[in-house]
């Protein structure tokens, strides 16, 4: 089954996530809640063009969590040591 | 001119979204099962260190940081984040507390010499002491050129163009190399350490030595007398009326009295 491929893209997905939730602001747990949820959620498809399109929008909230925690922390620091 | 071997320090300190909490004996910080991550100002020096490299200007990026052991935790980031290899100077014990910026500073330049260092790239300070001495200190130990406060570097032929971030403006000044570039906050955007960058980090060089090694003891030049929170901000009141609140602004002399 061509499914089979895509496993490990998904796995290793999933691993990235969990990796960045460990920075999350409202927690780890949190965020290992939703993300398991939101996982699950998709658990029954099976068609590969489907899986590939949810790879490509979990790959899209990877580089925006990234950019979150980026700019979260510029700011933080911004307003800690400069005036204006 | 061959490409530069750059040398970065990487400071181990409570994450900056920890809200830090106060000893109860005035003695210092918890630091005990508190996040730690590598000082952002560090993080901003190291990128600049990587893309550098990305951009064929230098040639080995070296992370060092002084500390626990737990500070080979933040070298590790380093490492995934585009260092080459690291030295971790290890400071143990009660000399974790007496580890001030002369040592670093000492510790820093000695490497420098040892490694055949051209440029050396730390944070403009860390966010748990705030001293911002360890750059100064280390250029006029190895009485190099430094560009403090950096918002932007440009290699030129022989040496490196600075802008500075100073009070109201900036300023450009040229250096010589070997220097020290202390970052600053708008210098650049430091990446991410991506899971799979981590895992290959575990295989690059890791080299741990200990402050003896450079010939520095760590023996405290001052003494903390007490560390104390800021003071809370005190509550303000609700207003009913314009009129309650023009005369109350014009009580504490915020507004001119008519």
């Amino acid at each position: 089954m061509c499914n089979q491929n895509l496993r490990p893209k998904v796995i290793q997905l999933y691993k990235t996530f969990l990796h960045l939730g460990k920075d999350y602001p409202k927690g780890a747990d949190y965020f290992h809640t939703k993300l398991k949820a939101a996982f699950l959620r998709h658990k029954d498809v099976v068609d590969a063009k489907e899986i590939e399109i949810l790879i490509a929008r979990g790959q899209y909230i990877v580089k925006e969590l990234e950019a979150l925690y980026s700019l979260r922390k510029y700011r933080t620091l911004r307003k800690r040591y400069y005036k204006n | 001119m061959s490409a530069l071997r750059v040398l970065v320090g990487c400071k181990r300190v409570i994450d900056y979204a920890v809200k830090i909490r106060v000893k109860p004996d005035k003695s210092g910080v918890v630091t005990e099962g508190v996040k730690h991550s590598m000082n952002p100002f560090d993080e901003i020096a190291l990128e600049e260190a990587v893309r550098l490299k990305e951009k064929k200007v230098a040639g080995e990026v070296v992370a060092v940081s002084c500390g626990p052991t737990q500070s080979q935790e933040v070298l590790r980031t380093a490492l995934a984040m585009g260092a080459d290899r690291a030295i971790h100077v290890k400071v143990e014990g009660k000399d974790v507390d007496a580890m001030q910026p002369i040592h670093v500073a000492k510790i820093l330049s000695k490497i420098a010499q040892d490694e055949k260092i051209d440029l050396m790239i730390l944070g403009k300070q860390a966010i748990d002491d705030d001293c911002n001495q360890t750059g100064q200190m280390t250029a006029s130990l190895l009485d190099w050129p430094q560009a403090t406060f950096a918002s932007k570097v440009e290699k030129n032929n022989g040496g490196l163009t600075v802008m500075r971030e100073i009070d109201g403006g900036l300023e450009t000044i040229k250096v010589k190399l070997p220097a020290i570039v202390t970052s600053d906050l708008r210098l650049n955007e430091p990446r991410y350490a991506t899971l799979p960058n981590i895992m290959k980090a575990k295989k690059k060089p890791l080299a741990v030595k200990a402050p003896s090694d450079y010939g520095v003891e760590v023996k405290p030049h001052i003494e903390v007398l007490s560390v104390e929170d800021p003071p809370v901000r005190e509550a303000g009141q609700k207003v009913e009326t314009v009129e309650e609140l023009v005369s109350k602004l014009r009580e504490v002399g915020l507004i001119p009295s008519s």
